[in-house]
This record gives C-alpha cells, structure tokens and sequence, in this order.
C-alpha cells in the first residue's frame, strides 16, 4: 500500500475511490464500473503530475524523506553484483547505520559505501534511522583506503539525516572522524563518485560526498542543517521549517545552479518510490556516466580534480 | 556665555559622561562573578584573575600577546560572493553582516597574521565568536585557505584558533562546503611538511569541530572550553537524559583521546613556541616577552594589501 504524504491528500481520495469502485465490482459481476475507474485513475494520474512539478522546498524535504523511497541496500541488492560486505572499524564497533564492502558494478570491481536507514521499525532501530557514529565514519575511511591501495573506483550512496547526535558518539570524538572521512575522500587516488538519494544530512553527508563527482535523485535534498533545527535557531519556532527550507536552498535543482553538485537524475512521476525499478536503473545509469567522465585520469589527477572542485566552489551565485 | 549654554551644555555633558565610565571600566567575571578592573583583566587576557575562568579574547588581542612585540603582518583573504543565496530569515542576512560588523569593528568572522612567536615566524588564524558566532562561511573558508597557502609559500607553521557555533546557516550548503574546502587546505599545509596546531578556544562545535579544527597534528585546548560535534542541549533531547558533568569540556575530551593537551591562555605562547621548534628541529626558544622582530630584510615590497598593524589596546 502506498503510504502518502500530506500534501496528496486529495490524490489519496481519489485513488481510493478507484479502489472502492474496482472492490465493489469484483462482488458484483453485472457492474460495469470500467469507464468510472479509469476516469478517475486518469484524473489521479494528472493530479500526480501537478502536484510532483513544482514541488516546493518543504515537500521536496517529505519525499527525500519517504519511508518507502529505495534505500542504499535496494541500490546495492539491483545495481551490484557479488556484493560482499565487510564490516567494523578495527577499533570499537560496526556501525550499522553504514553500509560497505566490495562489490562489482558492470564487472569491475569497486568499492561501495553508503547510509542506510532500514524499512521497517526493527531494522530503522538496528540502522539507527541511518545517523552514523564515530565507527560508521571509521569503517568508510577503513574502506576508502583500502580501494585507494587496490586501485578500486568508490562509489558512495548518501542518506542520511546526519550524524547521530548521542553521548557515547560524542566521547568517541564524532567531530574528529567525520573530518577524518572527508579528509581521506580527499586524499585517496582513484575514482570517487556520491548519489544523493535522499537526505544529505549536513556533515554526515560530506564525509561521504566529497567526491569527484556528485549527483543527487531529483527530489533529494542536501542541507548544512535540517529545516526544523534551521528554523528553530533562525526563527525560534520549528514550525517554520517551510519558511526554512526554503531559504536554505537544499533542492537538487538550486545546489546544481549553485555548482554544488555535477547532476541531477530525474525521478518517475511521484517520486523514487512510486517506480523503485526506473528509478534505481535511472542512478546506475548516472554512476556510470560519472565514472565514464573520470576514465583516463591518473591518481595524482584525481586527487587534484577533486581538491580543485571543492575549493573553486562558491564562485558561481545563485540568481534569485 | 548665555543663559542657553549655562543650563543646557551641563547637561547634555553630563549624560555622555554618565554613559561612559562604568561599563568600560569593571566587567563581571561570567563565571564567579568578581568584578574585574579592565585594565587587569586585559594584562591576563582575559582570564578571570580570581577563578581563572577563561572569557572571550577578540583574535586582534590574541594576536597582540601572542607575537613578538605584538606585531603582525594581516593576511589578506580574497573575499567572497556576498549573500550568495539572498538568505533571508527574520532579518536579511546582509543586515545580521552589518550588525556584526558595526559591534565588533571586523570585516568577518577569521582573522590571519604572519609574524613571529619566540622568534619563530608563524602563520596564524583566529576565529572571532564575537562576529555572528564565529560561524564558518564562504569568508572563513577563504581565511583559512590563505592561511595555508601563505604557510607554504612562506614554509611557516600555521597555527589556528578555533571559536565557532558551526557553519553559517545563512549561507546554506556553500557553508557546507567549507568542511571540505578547509580540509583541502589542511592537506596542503600537512603535504608540505609543516605543523599544523590548532587551539581550541570557547566554543568550538558543529562543522568546524567536523573539519579543520579536529585535524590537528597537535590538539591544545583552552581550559573548560565546549568542544563538540551536536551540543548538549541537542543530545539532551535525543536521549533524554541527563548528561554527566563537563560533558564535552576541554577536560572531559583530554581524558577520552580526543586532544593533545588543555593549556592556560597565559602559558599558551610559550607552549606554542616550544612545540613548534620542536618540530620545525630548531634550537630552544628566548622565553618571555619579545621586543618586536627587527624590520623585515629589504626584499620586494610586500603585496600593497597586506599592511602592518601596531598592536592595538587589548580588548
């Protein structure tokens, strides 16, 4: 069952009443309801298409957010193939909430890292709803170095809300392992390539996204800080989280003006989740096309292509 | 002289002086409360001489005290694209950039010098929590870009103090992207084989613990500063309960691996002093106050940005 989100409210009437009009037709076979559905599944369909093309900041938020959006484990399972995942980051625990190892993509080998949020409660509890610690962070550098030395492409698949803000992760120095990760994305001399799939989630999602290349789903998001916590620090009130996102310019389309990010994959209609098939193919399609751009390059120019992004950025503005 | 300027001017003057005299002279210690005469509290900067509980030091009067004969050469930093998202919340974000501005006397919130500490020419980077929270943007990445690049270029040490809420809302996911445009610059000065210190002072947390100020080859922090990565108030509501005491402290960190050392403002030069020529491999530092270095040998005249400041009365 779909689960829909506030503002398809009035999609949700509609789609129900189709339901209701098919269900009462199976019982009762003289009812010819055919035309009447379609009808409204039509109507449905067009309201689907109003509503997903001028998403607004916030609503784009809702869906990066959607529980039934593809998570990196979906992306792994279809894009992947003898994934193998390893774990740990040598020194205290593995961290759940990120998820790595060696995999083959198209054949070649790889490395691929990502965050993970889970599907349902238990597993959201065991991934700890995708907010990493310290040890998260750790395992990516642990990985990130070894595809260094193996000469293996690092792809990276963001979703987080950020890093898990907890006492245990702070004594363990969260600060200083995700600087650590987004150093070694720096350093390391082979191809990194990062998708955005849902939530960038301020530091957590630098750690793994300072890539070569960077591209993110058409309705995710990639913010310095949450809209809620951004609106109750700016506006003293959590509520203006609309007013927030908006200003904030988190959506993939002002980050691409802003020269944030390289691409942008388009979404199905309705967001990731109402085709996870397409839209999974449509991401691989966009690793590929990355890691195609980075063909050729030698360590050394790796490693100065990405220095040189990150440190050019900033110098293109956004028109209003 | 008139009935006007008899009854009037007494007046008018004795408003402004009323204003002037008690609050520059006195400040209340935050933390114990003693009242502390300016003048003292400058000569210990800005350390409370009863509890020594450490205040807030504007980076042009730590850089006053900390190079030789207090004088320092500013760095220029290439400026930013001003309000690259036309941010706006309660307040235009130029507004809150005016504000700032006019109560602190600085352009921004980092402030970078080339001088020498003990005879030992260094680069260094303050950050000014007095300037929006210190937070990082577009303008103190370029800061501590230049920082570095003027620490290769010179073949100098670069040591940083660190004082920030986080990155810097108002610019969005360019703030952001300091994390890794700093981090790049703390690879440059880290590949050219030179030290890279940094001091954490009261507060350092957010994006800027998560970046260059947690990438030190040596960690120093001032005592009892907040140095993290979410504040407590935050993990106080995610686990809901109560944290232990000094949770997050300079302290609490040194005890869990996560810094070098915790060193007094007062005994912060000599310390820094020291531990730069050690690892620069020079021979033992004249202690103490330094006159000012001798003027520069003539060479090419320095980039017309760059000007000397005499050291200005602390603040």
């Amino acid at each position: 069952m779909t689960q829909y989100l506030d503002f398809e409210k009035p999609l949700a009437e509609i789609e129900g009443k189709a339901e209701e009009l098919r269900a009462l037709a199976r019982r009762n076979e003289e009812m010819d309801v055919d035309d009447e559905a379609k009808a409204l599944d039509a109507k449905a369909a067009k309201m689907l298409q109003d509503l997903y093309r001028g998403l607004t900041p916030w609503r784009k938020c809702q869906v990066a957010r959607h529980p039934d959006r593809p998570h990196c484990r979906d992306y792994i399972e279809a894009l992947f193939n003898e994934y193998t995942p390893l774990a740990g980051d040598r020194n205290f625990a593995d961290d759940h909430a990120v998820m790595g190892g060696l995999a083959r993509f198209n054949d070649r080998p790889v490395m691929v890292i990502g965050h993970e949020k889970g599907n349902d409660t238990k597993s959201r509890i065991e991934r700890n709803f995708g907010m990493a610690r310290p040890e998260g962070y750790r395992k990516a550098v642990r990985l990130m170095d070894m595809a260094h030395r193996f000469g293996l492409p690092v792809i990276t698949l963001v979703d987080t809300p950020g890093a898990y803000p907890g006492k245990g992760a702070e004594e363990r120095g969260q600060s200083e392992a995700i600087a650590r990760a987004t150093g070694m994305c720096l350093k390391i001399g082979v191809p990194l390539v990062s998708v955005v799939i849902g939530e960038g989630g301020s530091g957590g999602a630098v750690a793994f996204a300072t890539a070569n290349r960077v591209a993110m789903l058409e309705h995710s998001i990639y913010s310095v800080i949450s809209p809620e916590g951004c609106a109750s620090i700016l506006w003293k009130d959590a509520e203006k989280m609309r007013e927030a996102a908006e200003a904030l310019r988190l959506t993939a389309q002002d980050l691409k003006k802003l020269g944030v990010i390289d691409r942008i994959i388009p979404e199905p209609t309705g967001g990731a989740h109402r085709d996870r098939k397409k839209t999974i193919s449509a991401v691989g399609a966009a690793i590929d096309g990355m890691l195609q751009d980075l063909k050729g390059l030698k360590p050394r120019q790796l490693i100065t292509d990405r220095r040189q992004k990150f440190l050019d950025m900033g110098q293109k503005g956004l028109a209003a | 002289m008139n009935w006007i300027t008899n009854y009037v001017r007494p007046r008018i003057n004795s408003i402004f002086s009323r204003r002037e005299t008690p609050e520059n002279l006195w400040q209340k210690c935050d933390e114990c409360g003693t009242m502390l005469f300016h003048r003292e509290l400058a000569d210990n900067l800005n350390v409370c001489t009863a509890c020594g509980h450490h205040m807030a030091i504007t980076p042009r009067a730590r850089f006053a005290a900390l190079f030789d004969g207090g004088i320092f050469t500013e760095v220029k930093v290439p400026e930013p694209k001003a309000d690259p998202l036309q941010f706006r919340d309660q307040k235009k974000y130029p507004e809150r950039m005016k504000a700032a501005q006019k109560s602190t006397g600085e352009k921004e919130a980092m402030l970078v010098a080339t001088g020498e500490i003990g005879r030992t020419p260094i680069v260094a980077a303050a950050q000014d929590f007095s300037f929006m929270g210190g937070s990082m943007g577009m303008y103190v990445g370029n800061a501590i870009i230049a920082a570095a690049q003027e620490a290769v270029k010179l073949k100098r040490p670069l040591i940083l103090f660190s004082a920030a809420g986080g990155a810097r809302m108002q610019e969005g996911i360019l703030s952001l992207m300091q994390m890794p445009r700093t981090t790049v610059a703390v690879e440059m000065v880290k590949e050219a084989g030179l030290p890279y210190i940094v001091v954490l002072t009261h507060p350092t947390t957010g994006g800027v613990t998560a970046s260059y100020a947690m990438l030190g080859d040596v960690q120093i922090a001032e005592p009892n500063a907040l140095i993290c990565f979410a504040g407590p108030r935050v993990i106080e509501q995610t686990i809901r309960e109560k944290l232990p005491e000094g949770f997050q402290r300079a302290e609490y960190l040194l005890d869990h691996g996560m810094l070098d050392r915790v060193t007094k403002r007062t005994q912060m030069r000599d310390e820094l002093i020291s531990i730069t020529r050690m690892l620069l491999g020079l021979s033992p530092a004249v202690k103490g106050e330094l006159p000012a270095p001798p003027p520069a040998e003539p060479q090419a005249p320095e980039a017309p940005a760059a000007e000397t400041q005499p050291a200005r009365p602390k603040a």
